[in-house]
Parts: C-alpha cells; structure tokens; sequence
C-alpha cells in the first residue's frame, strides 16, 4: 500500500504534514445585496440572489455569527455585493472568526479596526477591459488603497480577452507590492464573444504557468490548478454537478453521495436563504470556471492523489495555494 | 453489532470496516499496522472519517463526536475511543 511517507522525501513530508491537519470548514456570506458598482457579468446580479430583504439589525447578524461559528465554521468568507458597504457586519464577522473579505477595492478596509483580515480586491483586466466590463478603472483607486498591504491581494478574473496580456495586468500589481491569484470569468450573462473557446483555454493555461515561473512572488498560484480549470479535469474525471464539493449541504441531495466540503453553505444576506452553492445559482455547471469550486474539488479528493509522488505533490501544491490565500500558511 | 467487544476485537473490525471504506487496496486486517497515523501516513481527511464513524456509529451504537475527529488519529486511538464509548467511561 502507497502511504504518505512512501511517496514523499522528507521535505515534501513536512510541508504534507504542515496542511494536512488543518481542517478548514469553510462557509461563504452574502453580508449586504447592494453594491457600488454594475460590473457586466457579475453572477450576483445576473441570478437574481440579491433579491432576498436584506437583515439590518447588527444584533442579529451578531447571533447568527455566533451560531455558525458553534456549527464548525473556522473561515469566514466575506461576498456580495459590496460588503465594505456594511463595516460593522464585516467588523462582527471578524471580532468572532478567522475572516476574509472580498472587495472591489473601492473602500479602503481600515487597518486600525482589521489589522490582519484578509482582503481580496476583484479585478477585471486592463484599465481599458476594466472601463468596459465595470463602468471604471478600478485598479486605480483600489491600488492607491491598499498599495504594500501585506494581507491583500488581487483576484484577478482572466477574460477570453485578455489572453495574451495577462502579464500586463500581473506587472502592474507588482509595482504596486501586492500578490495575485488568477481565476477565468464564467460567463453567466451570455456576453458576446466572452465564452471560452478551447484554443484559448489551452493558450491561457500557459500563460498561466508563464506568469508563475516569472513571478512566484507574486503569483499565489500552481500549475496543477492551471490545469485543472482550463481543462475542467482531474484524473480523467470531468468537472460540473456531479463532482462539485462547493453546494451548500442542505440543498446537496446528490446521490451517491459526493464528496464534498463539510458543512459548507452559502448564506443570503437575510440570514435565511441559502443559495446553491459558492456562485451563481443560474449557472450551467458544465461551464462552470470557478476557481474556489476547482481547487476545492482537487483538495477533497486527496486519496485520489495517492497513486504516485507527482500527483501527490500537485495535491500539496494545490492545498498550500489554498491556505495561502487565506493566509493559514505563511506566503 | 461486531460479535467481538474486547480490544483486539474492536482493533480488527475498526480496520475491516476502515479497508471496506475506503476502498483500500494491497492491505489487509493482518497486515494494517494499528498505530499508523491515519492522517499523516493514510491520507485520511475529514469526510473519510465522517463516513467510518457513521458506521462505527451504527455498528456500536455509540455517537462519535465531530469535535473529537482529531483524537482519532490511528486505529488503535479510535479502538480505545469505541471502547470507552462502550464501558460508560465517556
Ligand atoms: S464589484 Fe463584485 S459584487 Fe459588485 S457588481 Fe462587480 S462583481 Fe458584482
Ligand atoms: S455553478 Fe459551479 S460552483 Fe456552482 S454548483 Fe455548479 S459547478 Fe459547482
């Protein structure tokens, strides 16, 4: 039998061991359904989940926090719409668990209030992809606000567009001292000549490693998750429905059972609904491109990972991005 | 539930229904080393061991705890948990 210390040498042993006990249970909030900005494309809107009333008293969110942190959840993460919009729901989540906080960059998160909280910043591509897809050049105000923040980075959504000047937008945040991950737009609004195409699939793929070999301090990124999301493949097995790890576990009546991420769910803004899963709920999972769904569906198949040393070790890889981007490892 | 209720009992169906799980293969009950760390050497993550303490859960009519999954590193640690589950002790 293939064990772990079989497969690994005694470095790749300890940086297995370094993640293997952490145990994240993840679940994801919608802390507020309004926004400051209409970015083309954005799942949020495109299906209708801002379409629940909104809860407004700070006490109950405060509860409701509580409850979820007594139901196992160790990782808060922080959607919308725009939560920077709603401070103190943020600052209830942050006073009671481990959060992080995905943010159009727009607001700056005070330092003084979240020292350490995990900030995402969403961004579209280049100033030009950026005035058309979101009404303005984010990157701009977002850099000013949180330039050399060590507890920040870009989530920067690759577009068919942008294939072939994804280096660009990657140099810009260096100048600016920030990281990135890269994830693919899905393309939940039917834009013109924003669905992908499997030439540009398999040509970002590369670009996506380039990016990694030029810039490993920058890029939080492996290439086994490159390859994973362009293809939607994992040891010869397809992404969609079937396979996705990221439903919110009430509403996963999938049989036989998948295997999936424990206790997750995704919370309306209500403190209600539950929405299907970590994005859109409209959308055609066969073309589904989320980033978090992918590099949670090659973590929870970690067994699948045993049948040699390289896939064992892209598992790691893909784990070790995982924690990084909530800083459960150090970058 | 298992005929076999002392320690070596519990330590070999533990590992049957561990082998069975999961699906293991190019091992067996006299070969599996119970104090292998079922984590670190197995690659056993949290789902997995959810879905060995249902069965264990059933099979004894006991309940295993979510929180105490991290205690329950190796065969043997989960055969000492099942027993003491057993004789009132916790
Ligand atoms: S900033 Fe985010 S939540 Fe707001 S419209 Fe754009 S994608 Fe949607
Ligand atoms: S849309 Fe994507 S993340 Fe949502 S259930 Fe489908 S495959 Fe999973």
């Amino acid at each position: 039998m293939k064990t772990i210390s079989l497969l690994l040498d005694s470095e790749w042993y300890d940086r297995y061991r370094r993640i293997a006990n952490l145990n994240i249970r993840s679940s994801i909030y919608d802390v507020t359904n309004r926004c400051n900005l209409r970015c083309r494309g954005c799942f949020f809107f495109s299906s209708g989940e801002n379409h629940v009333k909104e809860e407004t008293n700070i006490k109950q969110w405060e509860a409701f926090i509580d409850k979820e942190r007594k139901r196992g959840v160790n990782l808060a993460i922080l959607i919308g719409g725009e939560p920077t919009l709603c401070m103190d729901r943020v600052e209830a989540f942050y006073k009671r668990l481990p959060s992080y906080c995905a943010t159009n960059g727009l607001i700056k998160i005070p330092r003084d209030k979240f020292p350490d909280m995990m900030v995402g910043i969403s961004l579209w591509g280049s100033s030009e992809d950026e005035k058309i897809l979101r009404g303005k050049d984010t990157f701009a105000i977002s850099s000013k606000n949180y330039e050399g923040d060590p507890y920040t980075y870009y989530l920067y959504t690759i577009t068919p567009k942008q294939v072939g000047k994804v280096e660009s937008v990657v140099k810009r945040i260096v100048d600016v001292g920030l990281k990135v991950h890269l994830q693919l737009l899905s393309n939940d609004e039917g834009m013109e000549g924003f669905s992908w195409r499997p030439e540009e699939l398999r040509d970002l793929r590369f670009e996506m490693d380039e990016m990694l070999n030029q810039y490993p301090r920058t890029v939080i990124s492996c290439k086994y998750y490159h390859e994973t999301i362009t293809t939607g493949k994992m040891m010869g097995r397809t992404f969609g429905w079937h396979e996705c790890p990221s439903v919110t576990e009430s509403l996963d009546n999938r049989q036989p059972p998948v295997k999936r991420l424990i206790h997750f769910y995704r919370w309306a803004a209500d403190l209600k609904t539950v929405h299907r899963c970590c994005t859109s709920a409209t959308r055609d999972c066969s073309i589904c491109k989320d980033g978090a769904a992918h590099m949670s569906w090659v973590m929870v198949n970690k067994r699948d990972h045993l049948n040699s040393t390289r896939d064992l070790q892209n598992w790691i890889e893909v784990y070790e991005m995982f924690a990084k981007l909530y800083r459960l490892i150090p970058w | 539930m298992p005929e076999k209720r002392d320690m070596e009992g519990i330590i070999r169906h533990v590992t049957e229904v561990i082998i069975g799980e999961l699906k293991l293969e190019d091992i067996t009950v006299g070969t599996f080393n119970p104090d292998m760390d079922l984590v670190d050497e197995l690659g056993i993550d949290s789902m997995d061991l959810a879905t060995i303490a249902l069965v264990l859960q059933d099979e004894y009519k006991i309940t295993i705890d979510e929180d105490d999954y991290p205690k329950l590193k190796t065969v043997r640690l989960i055969a000492e948990y099942i027993e003491e589950k057993l004789t009132g002790k916790n």
